[in-house]
């Protein structure tokens, strides 16, 4: 079963995205910032990261910029998923590393669509 | 609603558009026609019907049939038709074609999302391929055509099935609503085209999409829809229909594509009348 790492220091929307991608057969995993999101990756690098940019202690791009540097850290197909939605946030994303972004409120098929372009889901 | 103010609503689409809508589907129904109501400015639903019974407002019966007819659509709606179309057709047709610009129509465009992810994949092949094409896009409904062709989406629809770096690469953002740009606009020439009216006159297409439309219509109307269609198909051309959309039993001028679901071309040859 693959894995999605979902970051965010909401635990609302971390329930919504479990809910969401245990339904598309994701086995999951939660942190709260980047800093716990690291630690997770480099005990067991995830199939799937789904990263909100503003969060404490860590911020999604840091975290970003840091796990591409990682050995295997190229790995993961990291889903931005967050509040900024202009053209700047976005590029900086993709700069880093993203491989897509989700602007919040996003629903179910939304993330679903973007999952299978990344070829993780069938 | 009361049931023969349904039949009425149901005759009424039927005769303009080929569509059967479900009676069951009620609420459906009365969302559609609310805003409908709300712009003529009638108080309230029935006395939209009334309007619609005494058939004088020509505008009003169109609004009405409109309004039960577009449905939501998406980028890149469904994803295998796109990628066949950039992976073979394209460069198949600039290939078989040379000079002469390749002829592409999406003829129920809805708000545009179809023929916009068709521009987009003939702008970025343009360095490899040198494509000529001509992008034409038509629909039943007039509202839907002005919103197609002004470009501009909310928030959620650029992210129903628009991958990010196309976002990036055309779109500007204003306030809230994201605006193609000028350069993938200019590449599509709208008009309004109801399929239940005579085609001819349009040319050939090398290829159509007609997708998630026929399924929607009794069966006579589909094989009328689709021979016209047929008729507007080069030897060489290609049908795309929706991806659960077939042609069934309703005509036999078109045969499937051997592993292109939803792709059809011209029969051959018994049928292929001019």
């Amino acid at each position: 079963m693959k894995t999605c790492l979902v970051v965010d220091d909401s635990r609302v929307i971390r329930k919504v995205a479990r809910r969401i991608l245990e339904d598309l057969g994701f086995e999951i995993a939660e942190a709260a910032d980047g800093m716990e999101a690291m630690a997770w990756c480099r005990t067991a690098m995830p199939e799937a990261i789904l990263l909100d940019w503003n969060m404490p202690v860590m911020d999604g791009l840091s975290f970003l910029r840091e796990l591409r540097s990682e050995p295997n850290g190229h790995e993961p197909v990291v889903v931005f998923c967050t509040v900024e939605n202009d053209l700047e946030h976005i590029g900086l994303a993709l700069e880093a590393g993203a491989d897509e972004y989700i602007m919040k409120p996003f629903d179910g098929d939304i993330l679903e669509e973007k999952l299978i372009d990344a070829g993780l889901v069938a | 609603m009361k049931p023969e103010d349904i039949e009425t609503v149901r005759a009424l689409v039927h005769a303009r558009s080929g569509v059967v809508i479900d009676p069951e589907k009620i609420y459906q129904i009365e969302t559609g026609l609310a805003p409908v109501a709300r712009r003529a400015g009638f108080a309230s639903l029935p006395d939209l019907i009334q309007a619609i019974r005494a058939r004088r407002d020509e505008r009003l019966l169109w609004a009405a049939t409109e309004a039960l007819t577009s449905s939501e659509t998406s980028f890149f709606r469904d994803r295998a038709p796109f990628r066949a179309f950039r992976e073979e057709i394209l460069p198949a047709l600039v290939e078989r074609r040379g000079d002469k610009p390749i002829r592409v129509w999406c003829s129920a465009c809805g708000t545009g999302q179809e023929p916009y992810s068709l521009a987009m994949i003939i702008d970025e092949e343009q360095t490899k391929l040198n494509a000529k094409v001509d992008l034409f896009a038509s629909d039943l409904s007039e509202r839907s055509l002005e919103r197609a062709q002004s470009g501009v989406y909310s928030q959620f629809e650029v992210q129903r099935g628009l991958p990010i770096r196309l976002l990036v690469r055309y779109f500007e953002k204003l306030d809230e609503r994201w605006t193609l740009s000028p350069r993938i606009r200019d590449m599509v020439r709208w008009r309004r085209i109801n399929l239940l009216a005579d085609l001819r006159s349009l040319g050939r297409f090398d290829v159509i999409f007609c997708r998630n439309v026929i399924s929607s219509f009794d069966e006579s109307t589909r094989g009328r829809v689709l021979e016209q269609l047929a008729n507007a198909l080069p030897e060489d051309g290609w049908l795309v229909l929706g991806a659960d959309e077939t042609i069934g039993g309703a005509t036999d001028w078109l045969q499937p594509v051997a592993g292109r679901r939803g792709f059809y071309m011209r029969a051959q040859p018994a049928h292929a009348a001019a």
